[in-house]
């Protein structure tokens, strides 16, 4: 039983989160700008990458560093935004899918150049776990992740339903015509849209990269996983993401558990098929998501 | 770089360019010619060419197959497969729309990797598979063998090509574009539309498998890195943007200055300095990127348009076409 929570249960709350913080990001820009951001993977590894250059040079934890990561990121989206899939906004938005295939590639490129393609890690040596009541042994990371996740939680929904920015948010992704025609400004809607879901990013980023390692695919291995999230909550819906996420990494680690017999359900290696496995099954079968999100 | 050397500088570069060709014809029947939006392009090329590889190579206890057919065989039975897979994809996600066709098909791209990477027994794993023969393999040696291979690739290409144009000028191609252009329309006039996408994803997906079996033929060996999407799936959506999706000229134009720019861009970056060049790969993904974002805001119906005898009802081709 601890074994279970030590192991699977927690590290997949921690996953999820992770894959939360992302799909948070891609469910908004889906639900304002009507498209899928394939770049969003590539946003996160810049996060991480920005975040462990101002380690580099401060010496401090990662998670203090945390704003540098934020602040290049929040720059770079909102550029991208400008230069690349603004002039193409009164097109069908299949280019601007294709645009942010383009732009994952860019980023990829522009990081592999600053940086180099090495793996790098934020802190080195083993982290010692936590031990509660002499039963429960997590890394110190998982409860940070998971601390994080709450706290976006609580925030994003204070945002959403409080704020005039959040609520406009939500205007335009429940329909975009009637939001313009009841005078919002709509840019200034996918200005917020962009820092929103680029920070968020950011925030994954780095805590993926303190789970593993730095590398430039760090984010592209994990789009996918975050499509699913962002389907399974509900295409638009940034509340639905969040639960999506964390279904979706429970699912992952909980998938190679042994469930039946001595071995593990599924093979460890194909943990992250499952994911795919899921976004595909929602896709054909109830592609509004599980809370009803809206469908293009 | 001396005469001779640059000939076969070139001979590689045209094989290349060939499968690519391919590669970006199939594409252009899936997007030009359907609108259908295929993300894992690079998933139906490893399913091509492992299936050649496994069925004309060696025998080898490390992995299945190694029944030594010939390789015609091996590239017909990669485009049955390839084609398979492309039906059992198309029969779950065809009712999809763009973006999540998108991510469907890049799902199940991936999945197919992890396959490829983790069932040892099948696939020799990472280790790939060697011995893999190529086309008329005892006639002649060297690099004489390399001329003959660009010959037999640009066969293919041949009839490739053919095969899609006469696709396109066929009462079938039309309704294709009807359905593309005005799916409510083509439905009205009783097209069963889901049936036209799924015959489209179908022959997309075969083509796809045949250029993968060529290059399993050309470089005699084949790993998973074989399969990356970034020199597949990404280069090719490049190729087709660029050379100008719904035209299969266009299709072949764009695969071969894609496929030149990223080549002599090479040639450029070997002439850094050491420090620069190992980094050199870098800064061709980074040009390739900017170009594809170039074409998409200026020259969005690429270097050769699409000229359909019909009417086009794309917002964007009616501002291209003035």
């Amino acid at each position: 039983m601890m074994e279970f929570i030590n192991f699977y249960l927690i590290p997949g709350l921690a996953l999820g989160s992770v894959y939360a913080l992302g799909a948070i990001g891609i469910s908004m820009i889906f639900g304002i700008l009507r498209f899928a951001h394939f770049a969003h993977g590539d946003v996160m590894t810049l996060g991480a990458y920005g975040t462990l250059t101002a380690v580099w040079m401060s010496g401090l934890h990662p998670l203090l560093m945390l704003p540098v990561g934020i602040v290049l990121v929040v720059l770079a989206v909102l550029a991208v935004d400008k230069v690349f899939y603004k002039p193409l906004r009164d097109l069908p938005t299949i280019y601007t899918v294709i645009a942010s295939f383009g732009v994952a590639l860019i980023f990829r490129s522009l990081i592999q150049l600053i940086w180099g393609s090495q793996n790098e890690v934020f802190i080195r040596g083993v982290q010692k776990p936590v031990v509660l009541f002499d039963l429960i042994r997590v890394s110190l990371l998982h409860i940070e992740s998971i601390a994080i996740i709450v706290v976006v939680a609580i925030a994003l929904h204070y945002f959403l339903s409080r704020t005039r920015t959040g609520r406009s948010m939500r205007a335009v992704s429940d329909n975009a015509e009637l939001a313009r025609v009841a005078g919002l400004d709509t840019e200034k809607v996918v200005r917020s849209t962009w820092i929103i879901g680029g920070s968020l990013a950011a925030i994954a980023g780095v805590l993926a990269g303190l789970d593993t390692n730095i590398q430039p695919n760090l984010g592209w291995n994990l789009i996918l996983p975050m499509f699913a999230a962002a389907v399974l909550g509900g295409i638009g819906k940034p509340m639905g993401a969040l639960l999506g996420g964390m279904v979706i990494g429970l699912i992952e680690e909980l998938s190679s558990y042994p469930w039946i017999t001595d071995e593990p359900l599924i093979n460890p290696s194909y943990k992250t098929a499952t994911a795919f496995l899921i976004m595909v099954i929602l896709l054909i079968f109830r592609p509004q998501g599980l809370l009803k999100g809206r469908l293009f | 770089m001396d005469p001779v050397g640059l000939l076969f500088y070139l001979v590689a570069f045209l094989i290349m360019g060939g499968i690519y060709a391919i590669l970006c014809l199939a594409l252009n029947v899936q997007w030009g010619y359907g609108g259908l939006f295929n993300a894992g392009i690079a998933g139906f090329f490893a399913v091509g060419a492992y299936t050649s590889a496994l069925l004309t190579a060696a025998p080898a206890a490390t992995h299945l197959g190694g029944y030594e057919l010939p390789v015609v065989v091996g590239i017909i039975a990669a485009a049955v497969t390839a084609g398979l897979t492309g039906w059992a994809v198309a029969k779950i996600c065809i009712r999809l729309k763009s973006d999540y066709l998108a991510m469907a098909s890049i799902g199940i791209a991936e999945i197919l990797r992890m396959v490829i990477v983790n069932e040892d027994w099948l696939t020799n794993g990472s280790l790939g598979i060697t011995n893999i023969p190529r086309p008329f393999d005892g006639l002649v040696q060297g690099r004489a063998a390399d001329i003959l291979f660009l010959v037999f690739v640009w066969l293919v290409v041949g009839i490739v090509y053919l095969i899609c144009n006469r696709l396109y000028d066929s009462p079938w191609g039309r309704t294709l574009r009807a359905v593309r252009d005005n799916e409510d329309a083509a439905r009205a006039v009783g097209k069963d539309v889901d049936a036209f996408r799924l015959q489209t994803f179908v022959i997309g997906a075969a083509l796809m498998g045949i250029a993968g079996a060529l290059s399993a033929h050309y470089f005699r060996f084949l790993s998973p890195e074989a399969t990356e999407p970034l020199f597949i799936t990404f280069l090719v959506w490049v190729m087709l943007m660029m050379g100008g999706s719904g035209n299969n000229k266009g299709a072949i134009v764009g695969a071969l200055a894609v496929w030149a720019i990223w080549s002599l861009t090479e040639i450029l970056t070997n002439r850094f300095p050491a420090e620069l060049a190992t980094r050199s790969s870098y800064i061709r993904m980074l040009l390739i990127g900017l170009l594809l974002q170039v074409v998409l805001q200026r020259y969005r119906s690429g270097l050769l348009p699409e000229r359909s005898p019909g009417i086009a009802f794309d917002k964007d081709k009616d501002k291209t076409h003035g």
